[in-house]
């Protein structure tokens, strides 16, 4: 295996200034190899979503190393080539399409700021196709779309500079759960497709077990496990945190918790 | 600003306009402008105002044609003539000018007015309040504070101050009232590139490599425009008010320019013995302000963003 897509060394993210100044990352690191869907779980408040965006660059304010594609990052800059590589698809669909543009617009709007001037009405056409959308949504406006329908138009946005990596930040949380399974059901097939690299975030171990290759455990700022999903799904997780989280999930969805899935099973 | 080719419809063209799958990027804006038209013009009382500034948009146009006498011959023999007499529909002035006459070509400059403030004073606070907002820091503070020193004046006074240092005349009451004009709309464009900045979509777009230029006037600016509309229907009429102010005091227009303020002026004199010469002036600034309140209030619930897209 070449070099790895996304690489993370000792990453520490820090929020607030002077006095306040609060580190809520404590050092992880976490490689993610290319074509790999790699998994980030962990409970509200763990630190997951804030390596995302201290990714990209939206959180300016951390430590350590950071590669993606080989290209070290640094700061909040990132270059033309990082914006093209790497696209993020957010939580709330009705949060990150602009009220005041038509689809068309967003995904116009989109390559024209990566320099791709040619064929642009296929090209809009061809990615409505690729995310499930017929052509009569082009020239509507968010408000006029359901939940599920944004979130493919964001997913449309994000493949528009054709990405190797996309990074989803809790893609499905803001949706019904029957919604949630067409858009996982669209990740996984756009993923074989193009190939692509995810690094995903969630708190719902479903979705992660459904989508993931890997996956990695946070708790308050750390990694306190990563496994292979093929161990999640067989509940041998080491730590006590992942057992809980496997057992809270395990609850919620009317089994009986960890221990006595243990105990069946052997 | 809203098109009348919309309210004489075909059947055919109407269903185009409302589809719900527009086919091209000028139905589709065609259609949000129509069905903020409809909307707008369902609220009787907007409907109101816009007939109002219509016809004084007409009078001032057509000012020429609708005249009866030139307003500025003056014929001492008619002066302070009561309305309706000998054909002077509103009477006449101290100097014998007809107060119809003076009336029509006074809206004009007065509409004048209007659309130069409303042009220049939005403009310059949305370049300030959305660059304040969207950089924050020390930008921010700079740019605020510059904006408390303006707000700190009365806004009359302030006017006076600048007419005075630029000498008197529309086009300086123009400047005046634009310079004291722009600070509220810089504080409304700067709220809302804050509550806009830290938004989803505008993390998309910065996603995208764009450059803060292009995020605030193809991003930002287009979110802060309709509020600013808003507040420039509803702050017409302060405009109308101030520049009538001016002429009252003898700083904006200058005579025999018949000029709303200007023209009060001239009657205070009379104004016990011969109340029109004060009064029908005042009714025009009255209506020309309550037809912009009026539709400012409906362009409220159209443009409302915090409305729209719900």
């Amino acid at each position: 295996m070449s070099q790895p897509e996304i690489q993370i060394e000792g990453l520490e993210v820090f929020f607030g200034e002077g006095h306040e100044r609060n580190r809520v990352v404590h050092g992880i690191d976490l490689s993610v190899a290319q074509g790999e869907s790699y998994g980030l779980v962990g409970e509200s408040g763990s630190g997951k979503s804030t390596v995302l965006r201290a990714l990209v660059g939206l959180v300016t304010d951390w430590h350590g190393a950071m590669h993606v594609g080989g290209e070290a990052l640094s700061g909040a800059k990132r270059s033309k080539a990082f914006y093209r590589r790497v696209q993020m698809v957010f939580q709330d669909p009705y949060a990150s399409l602009h009220p005041r543009q038509t689809i068309d617009r967003v995904l116009s709007e989109t390559l024209a700021l990566h320099g791709i001037k040619d064929g642009v009405d296929a090209r809009i056409d061809r990615l409505l196709e690729q995310v499930g959308l017929g052509g009569g949504f082009r020239f509507r406006y968010p408000h006029q779309l359901s939940g599920g329908q944004r979130q493919r138009v964001a997913i449309a946005r994000a493949l528009a500079p054709e990405p190797k990596v996309l990074l989803l930040d809790e893609p499905t949380s803001a949706l019904d759960v029957s919604v949630q399974a067409e858009i996982l059901n669209l990740l996984s097939d756009l993923r074989a497709e193009f190939g692509l690299t995810y690094l995903m975030v969630s708190h719902d171990l479903g979705v992660i077990g459904h989508m993931c290759d890997r996956v990695a455990v946070m708790q308050t700022g750390e990694i306190v496990e990563t496994l292979e999903v093929e161990a999640m799904r067989r509940l041998q997780a080491e730590h006590p945190y992942t057992r809980h989280l496997l057992d809270s999930a395990l609850r919620s969805s009317g089994h009986e918790g960890v221990e006595a899935a243990q105990r069946s099973a052997s | 600003m809203t098109s009348h080719t919309h309210t004489d419809a075909k059947p055919g063209l109407k269903a185009w306009l409302l589809s719900d799958t527009p086919q091209s990027r000028g139905q589709a804006r065609a259609a949000a402008w129509y069905q903020g038209w409809l909307k707008l013009t369902s609220n009787k009382l907007t409907s109101l105002g816009l007939i109002v500034l219509t016809l004084l948009v007409l009078a001032a146009i057509f000012a020429p044609l609708l005249a009866t006498n030139d307003p500025f011959v003056q014929d001492l023999g008619a002066r302070l003539k009561p309305p309706g007499w000998e054909g002077h529909f509103f009477g006449t002035d101290s100097l014998g000018r007809d107060i119809y006459s003076r009336l029509l070509y006074g809206a004009r400059i007065s509409i004048y007015i209007v659309l130069l403030v409303a042009l220049v004073a939005p403009l310059l606070g949305l370049i300030i309040g959305t660059t304040a907002g969207y950089f924050g820091g020390w930008v921010d503070t700079v740019l605020m504070r510059v904006t408390d020193i303006f707000l700190a004046f009365p806004r009359l006074i302030l006017a006076l101050a600048f007419v005075a240092a630029l000498g008197a005349g529309i086009e300086n009451a123009v400047l005046a009232i634009s310079l004291t004009a722009w600070p509220p709309y810089a504080r409304i464009a700067r709220a809302e590139t804050l509550t806009i900045r830290n938004s989803d979509f505008i993390h998309a777009i910065r996603l995208q490599g764009a450059g803060p230029l292009r995020i605030i006037t193809r991003h930002v600016w287009p979110l802060c425009i309709s509020s600013l509309v808003i507040r420039v229907t509803l702050d017409m009429a302060g405009i109308i008010l101030t520049a009538a102010g001016l002429g009252f005091l003898g700083l904006g227009a200058q005579p025999p320019s018949p000029e709303w303020g200007a023209m009060i002026s001239e009657g205070r004199k009379y104004i016990l013995d011969y109340w029109w010469v004060a009064t029908i002036p005042g009714l025009a600034i009255f209506a020309i302000s309550l037809a912009f309140n009026l539709i400012g209030d409906g362009l409220r619930d159209v443009l409302d963003p915090k409305e729209a897209g719900k």
